[in-house]
């Protein structure tokens, strides 16, 4: 005879059970909070939707230097204009970020005991203080520069101030298009150089000079192209004009500090990574390629940083992530990216709270998402391939 | 006839400060002119530093004696050529910096929290401490006593969070946030490891929608829209507010890194624990979880480095922590312009708490090592 209890026994049943269960709170959680929303809106009068998407923004963004935004632009175009600069700081942090880092890591294994040391203070700092605190120490710093009319000059082409860098700015001619596509051409068919080289350096053992063929593919045919076209560029000079500068092209100090604060303390998260990762080659790997007679420099990059770059590239892959998501602190200094420009003051101007809250997490996840795809592409290429 | 050759000395360059100097400064020319740089840059930066943070610096009087009450009496602003930095204004709002606007009557709530803060947390990261499972009965009860103490009641006048500030915010979103998140942080890694399908998909769900967005978001979430989807009549203050939204983040950080520690714990564990007939919480409660903890520990102390870091955020939704404090100190006329003063002591204060935190996880990397045997067979 079964008794009731004996059903709760069968591990199926129960598994079935429960899952049932949790859903089923869950759904109830959802639908009570979609109905207190609701009411807690219509009290507020706040309509739900996405028409405000298209509604004039009528508020300036000082930072855009992809998109000619004007403040009659629409909120859509806010968001554009904050993907854009969040990318924009993102990218450039992350190149940067990873250089300096390689570079203090390997200096903090260098035999210079002076630079180790240094090295080791600079990262142990901005390691343990906190992002954002740096990031408003670096505004602070850079809005102490002289005013644009005192504006440190240099080749009388480039104007430091507390407003920003300014340079000329470059005017693509017509023409300039066909440079353009020689480079783009130089970079495929230099990776299909590569591959044929390695497929050859497989079969027959000769070498190819990959990388000065690189180099020659992508600088020296544009720039002969450049020069047969008839140079099809020319340079914006800016020009002091009353109280600001006119025309040329400017970096604003928000985008700078952002730029150095992310760099910086990234830097040191990736350097820890690099030194632990050439740490994890062991010993033997170094004297035994140099007991075949390899070249310093040819141990360095065919032997130990090949097998260090398999543990340095997951940890590398959550620095790029959070670095971009540490992007958003530019609210503090008011640098417009997706959150303070769209996340902030549409938001603010709009109260469509909700939505313009599903649509910057929704893209941030996008951006983290696409990042951790291609760095996860990378790092299979990188592995170790078993045979 | 043999003769037995006299052990030689090393030659002098090798050994003794001379040789160290050799070996470590200057082993080859490029060495040696980087070390020649780097020591001119540090004999030019070094006294430089020490004389504006200490020698030259104000600390409550000015070079002529007089006490400082605003910017205009620093030295540095007297004379830019020779004064040093202006510690008047932490001297002045230090109350502040330590406290925020809580009244100064009931100050020593906050001073006795402090204490009992120290008395509960060190006996647990040092398992020699003596009577140290007495001390960790304290521990337990220790958040109710500090939540009743700062926040009032049971017969103490209440004292509304928004009075609080500085270095009590920082600390209170800190290790509210980092209790809260350790629990939920388990639930979650045993969540999306569990065989049950959905329940592994809401948490991984969960996990990588916290870990995808930004922390700013999450308390925007907080500030905006949690009021929005709570009924009528329940209002949550700002510090509750962005105590979810930090929690919530430092879970989803924290399931992750205790996840970790599952997958370290051999399979023969959890086959020995089911072979004997524990139930799943059994098995995880009393073998694979103690374990899995253990070894996560190193890890979970530096996420929580990590969000003691990020609570500086809040400013950003309005509460004054300790750097909000400095902002608002900037803020005043009478101080303004003082910026490097503020953010170097608001750095210092949490380098100390961050350095001391990530030496203490090296600490127990280091243990970990030499301690115990995992028998990973």
């Amino acid at each position: 005879m079964r008794s009731k209890l004996n059903f709760f026994s069968d591990e199926k049943f129960r598994s079935i059970f429960f899952q049932t269960l949790v859903i089923g709170l869950f759904a109830l959680g959802i639908f009570f909070i979609v109905q207190t929303t609701a009411y807690n809106l219509e009290k507020r009068n706040i309509a739900t939707g996405w028409r405000f998407l298209t509604d004039p923004a009528g508020f300036d963004i000082s930072f855009s230097p992809f998109i000619d935004f004007k403040s009659t632009d629409t909120h859509l175009d806010v968001y554009f204009v904050g993907v854009l600069n969040t990318l924009l700081v993102s990218v450039c942090g992350c190149i940067a970020a990873t250089i300096l880092g390689f570079l203090v890591g390997i200096i903090r294994l260098s035999s210079n005991w002076l630079l180790v040391r240094v090295a080791y203070i600079y990262v142990e700092f901005t390691r343990n203080v906190p992002l954002l605190l740096q990031i408003i120490l670096w505004y602070s710093i850079l809005i102490q520069l002289p005013r644009v009319k005192q504006s440190l000059e240099f080749l009388d082409v480039f104007f430091i101030s507390n407003r920003g860098i300014y340079s000329p700015r470059p005017v693509f001619e017509t023409g300039f298009s066909y440079v353009f596509i020689a480079i783009i051409l130089a970079f495929i068919s230099s990776f299909f150089i590569r591959r044929w080289a390695k497929k050859r350096q497989d079969d027959t053992g000769k070498q190819f000079p990959v990388l000065s063929s690189f180099f020659g593919l992508i600088i020296i045919v544009p720039l002969i192209l450049f020069f047969i076209i008839g140079s099809p560029l020319s340079f914006d000079y800016p020009a002091l004009k009353g109280f600001n500068f006119k025309g040329g092209m400017v970096i604003r100090p928000e985008f700078i500090a952002m730029f150095l604060a992310l760099t910086i303390y990234t830097a040191a998260f990736i350097s820890e990574t690099v030194r632990s990762g050439i740490l994890s080659v062991t010993k033997g790997q170094r004297e035994a390629s140099a007991s075949l007679g390899l070249k310093k420099s040819w141990i360095m990059r065919l032997v130990i940083i090949p097998q260090a770059l398999r543990v340095i590239v997951p940890p590398l892959t959550s620095q790029y992530l959070n670095l971009t998501k540490n992007s958003s602190l530019g609210i503090a200094v008011g640098y417009a990216d997706l959150v303070h420009g769209f996340g902030g003051i549409s938001l603010n101007q709009t109260g469509q709270a909700i939505e313009c809250m599903v649509i910057v997490m929704a893209t941030y996840l996008t951006i983290s998402l696409t990042i951790s795809v291609f760095m996860n592409i990378y790092n299979r290429s990188i592995q170790f391939k078993e045979k | 006839m043999n003769e037995i050759t006299e052990s030689r000395k090393p030659p002098v360059a090798t050994t003794g400060i001379l040789g160290w100097l050799r070996m470590n400064l200057f082993s080859n020319w490029i060495n040696s002119l980087v070390s020649l740089f780097v020591l001119y840059i540090l004999i030019q930066f070094i006294p430089w530093i020490l004389n504006w943070t200490i020698f030259a610096a104000d600390f409550k009087y000015n070079f002529n004696g007089v006490e400082i009450t605003d910017r205009t009496m620093c030295s540095r602003v007297l004379d830019p050529e020779n004064g040093g930095a202006c510690w008047a204004i932490i001297y002045v709002r230090f109350y502040q910096f330590m406290y925020g606007f809580y009244p100064r009557d009931e100050v020593w709530r906050v001073n006795l929290s402090y204490i009992m803060l120290a008395v509960a947390v060190v006996p647990l990261l040092f398992d020699k401490f003596p009577f140290r499972k007495h001390f960790l009965k304290f521990t337990y009860v220790f958040p109710v006593i500090a939540f009743f103490l700062l926040n009032g009641g049971l017969g103490l006048e209440p004292v509304s969070t928004n009075k609080w500030g500085g270095l009590l915010v920082t600390l209170v979103l800190g290790c509210t946030g980092i209790a809260l998140a350790f629990p939920l942080g388990i639930v979650l890694a045993l969540g999306r490891r569990s065989n049950l399908p959905v329940i592994s998909m809401m948490c991984t769900l969960f996990i990588e929608f916290i870990r995808g967005v930004p922390l700013i978001t999450l308390l925007f979430f907080g500030m905006v829209m949690l009021p929005l989807f709570l009924p009528e009549g329940v209002n949550m203050d700002g510090l509750a507010r962005v105590l979810v939204a930090v929690t919530l983040f430092q879970s989803a950080y924290m399931a992750e890194v205790i996840r970790g520690g599952l997958q370290a714990i051999p399979q023969g564990q959890y086959e020995a624990a089911r072979s004997i007939g524990l139930s799943y919480w059994q098995m995880n409660m009393k073998i694979v979880l103690p374990q899995a903890i253990r070894i996560s520990i190193p890890s979970i102390v530096n996420t929580s480095i990590g969000l003691f870091k990020d609570t500086t955020l809040v400013i950003i939704v309005g509460l004054l922590d300790l750097l909000g404090i400095g902002r608002g100190a900037l803020a005043d006329t009478t101080w303004l312009g003082l910026a490097y003063e503020v953010y170097f002591f608001v750095s210092l204060v949490f380098f100390i708490f961050t350095f001391a935190m990530s030496r203490y996880s090296l600490y127990l990397e280091k243990k970990l090592k030499t301690g115990i045997n995992m028998g990973a067979d």
